[in-house]
């Protein structure tokens, strides 16, 4: 028997009843729409979390004082003033898997030039800041290590700033802005960040030598908080470990005294908001791969109930010489052009929903090419699966039986 | 002239629960090209199961069939399938057409399931099949909108498109009235006229007279089997009819 006639043989015969065919693919259609709608929506919020970690520097360690107890009565953590410039300095020093080490105080208060002002947050930072948060100078320079030292009232701005303090389009570099009470000269412009996916201004900052931050708004000795990076993202924990040891000593903590800091590194971050988004992607997955399975036990239960409506159509088929194997095939390619077909449908309606999602809804989609691939595969399989046993049942009637069947 | 059909004693028996039921106890006859052979008898008497014997959808208990030379009885399921597709076309009673289907595609039914045509000989042939019962004007009307006549015009092009051995037609007016029937019956004396082998099962002994020959069939036997030396013609028998509205 020549498969393109049997082709064309089940192709006219669901040409013959498009109305079926069409319902029969309905649940195809709705599972794979869902499945590829959800895994986009999964993977869409995945690589925007990864996109942001990685934004932010993704070998980034972050120290901040610890919940210590203090005769029992456990502290908070902002009122901590157990790191101290020490700590960094050790770090600085004595450490072989960090690359960057820069201290970090801030205050937030209004940043004024002439007549404009904007309330905005000044950080207190050493100049590797700039390479453990991945930032780049725009225009200028960023301030210098001498700048450090001397406590020099210099600052770098963010965008945000420039645009509130600046709205004429002066050129800020060279000007003196004032930050609360203290004038700093504006040295550097970073180069814009925009909004990250949470909607927060990644521009709206000021950032300044540390030791000026601390002794001269906040009037203050302690850090709050020191920033490093490892060299790279795979040395974390080799970094965590060699910072721990330094602090430990350094604030002579004995063997059973908990942690007085806190370290925490983007890749910890990192894996775990990816094994929520993976866990969230699963979940969506099988869901709507139940729908899929409902859609498959539909094909299942129309082709069955065709086959007996059509048994004397295959008794026909079969007296003027079609074998059993002729109508397993008929069926079969009945079932698989219908869920094909389906799939087709569901995977333009699945990609066009994925980019309404992203485009009205404004939430991250990412449409995987293999979950299109992984989809229709699925079809295939599933019409195959689910036409089975309707079209064996079909190509094992007796041609008698059937041809007379009323 | 050439054997078309040779039964030798076939026997056809069917188990009903502890009872064996003999519907052919041995039948045998011989018909050559050409013949237009009525099987008549009443209803039980084996002619259903007779036809199936001969149209190679049964094979009998025991007795040799040959087909245009060949041995059936020993065949498996897909050898009588190919059989039945090269050397035989079937009529029923209720046409069996497939549901809002052309005329063109119903007959070329037989052909899609033969891989040595191809599509343009496929139309041909269908054509010419559905010229030859007088349809010639009707190729693309599908099968809910024709008469009970066309549809079965449209069976009887289906069953002459694989030029087959031998036409086997059960019944093949049993849902038509008179006129039609006369009409049918007509297109089968002109196939006959055209040389092509006939067998015709009936109830109806009055068609027996537009036959070559007679087989009558009782309890699984051949009674009489007569040959018919005064053919009557059906469409004088047509032209005689009162005409109807309709
Ligand atoms: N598949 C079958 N199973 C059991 N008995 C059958 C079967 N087919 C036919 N018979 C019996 O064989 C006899 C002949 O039947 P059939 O050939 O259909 O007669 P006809 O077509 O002349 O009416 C009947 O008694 C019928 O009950
Ligand atoms: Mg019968």
């Amino acid at each position: 028997m020549n498969g393109t006639n049997l082709f064309k043989i089940a192709f006219r015969a669901l040409a013959n009843n498009k109305m079926r065919g069409f319902l029969t693919m309905l649940g195809i259609i709705i599972g794979v729409a869902s499945v590829i709608t959800m895994l986009a929506i999964g993977q869409g919020s995945k690589r925007s979390i990864q996109e942001q970690i990685s934004e932010m520097g993704s070998n980034m360690i972050m120290i901040q004082p610890g919940q210590g107890m203090f005769g029992g009565v456990r502290q908070d953590a902002s009122s901590m003033e157990t790191l101290k410039l020490d700590d960094y300095q050790n770090i600085l020093d004595e450490t072989r898997y960090v690359a960057g080490v820069s201290p970090t105080v801030n205050s937030s208060g209004q940043a004024i030039y002439g007549s404009n002002n904007a309330p905005t947050t000044v950080y207190g930072v050493s100049p590797d800041y700039l390479d453990i948060r991945r930032y780049k100078v725009a225009d200028g320079d960023m301030f210098s290590d001498q700048d450090v030292q001397t406590a020099a009232k210099v600052c770098v701005i963010g965008q945000t700033v420039v645009d509130n303090l600046f709205p004429e389009g002066t050129n800020p570099i060279g000007k003196v802005i004032r930050f609360g009470k203290l004038p700093f000269r504006v040295v550097g412009v970073m180069e814009s960040k925009g909004y990250n996916s949470m909607g927060m201004d990644q521009d709206d900052f000021i950032i300044a030598p540390f030791t000026t931050v601390q002794k001269k708004i906040l009037a203050i000795t302690h850090l709050q908080g020191i920033t490093c990076s490892a060299l790279k993202e795979e040395y974390t924990d080799q970094a965590i470990d060699e910072i721990s040891e330094i602090l430990r000593r350094n604030h002579k903590l004995r063997e059973i005294d908990e942690d007085d800091f806190n370290i925490r590194s983007q890749q910890e971050l990192s894996e775990m908001l990816t094994s929520t988004s993976d866990m969230m992607t699963i979940l969506l997955a099988a869901v709507a791969g139940i729908s899929l399975l409902v859609g498959g036990i539909g094909i299942m239960n129309i082709m069955y109930v065709s086959v007996t409506e059509r048994t004397r159509e295959i008794g026909l088929r079969m007296s003027i010489g079609a074998k059993g194997i002729d109508i397993l095939a008929q069926f079969l390619i009945e079932s698989v052009l219908i869920s094909v077909t389906g799939g087709l449908i569901g995977v333009l309606l699945g990609v066009a929903a994925a980019i309404i999602v992203n485009k009205v809804f404004m939430f991250p989609t990412y449409i995987q090419p293999w979950s299109v691939i992984l989809s229709f595969a699925v079809c295939t399989f599933t019409g195959i699966f689910f036409g089975w046993y309707p079209a064996k049942k079909a190509a094992q009637l007796d041609p008698i039986e059937a041809i007379r069947y009323e | 002239m050439k054997d078309i059909i040779r039964l030798d004693n076939i026997r056809r028996d069917f188990k009903v629960g502890d009872e064996i039921v003999h519907a052919l106890r041995g039948v045998s006859f011989t018909i050559s090209e050409g013949e237009f052979v009525t099987i008549m008898g009443t209803s039980g008497s084996g002619k259903s199961t007779l036809l199936n014997t001969l149209g190679c959808l049964d094979t009998p208990t025991s007795g040799e069939y040959y087909l245009d030379g060949t041995s059936v009885r020993k065949m498996g399921k897909n050898s009588r399938a190919r059989l039945r597709n090269l050397k035989i076309g079937f009529v029923f009673q209720s046409y069996n057409l497939l549901p809002k289907t052309t005329a063109i595609e119903n007959v070329e039914l037989p052909l899609m399931y033969n891989p040595s045509f191809s599509a343009a000989a496929r139309k041909e042939k269908a054509i010419n099949a559905l010229i030859a019962v007088g349809l010639g004007d009707r190729l693309m009307h599908k099968s809910n909108q024709m008469s009970g006549g066309q549809m079965q015009r449209v069976a009887i092009a289906r069953a002459l498109v694989n030029d087959p051995a031998v036409i086997l037609a059960d019944e093949a007016t049993g849902n038509l009235d008179t006129r039609t029937s006369f009409e049918i019956l007509v297109l089968f004396q002109k196939l006959h006229a055209e040389g092509r082998t006939i067998i015709f099962v009936t109830h109806n002994p009055e068609i027996a007279r537009y036959s070559s020959r007679n087989i009558l069939l009782r309890d699984g036997q051949v009674i009489t089997d007569t040959v018919n030396h005064d053919i009557h013609s059906a469409a004088e028998a047509l032209a005689k009819l009162p005409k109807n509205d309709d």
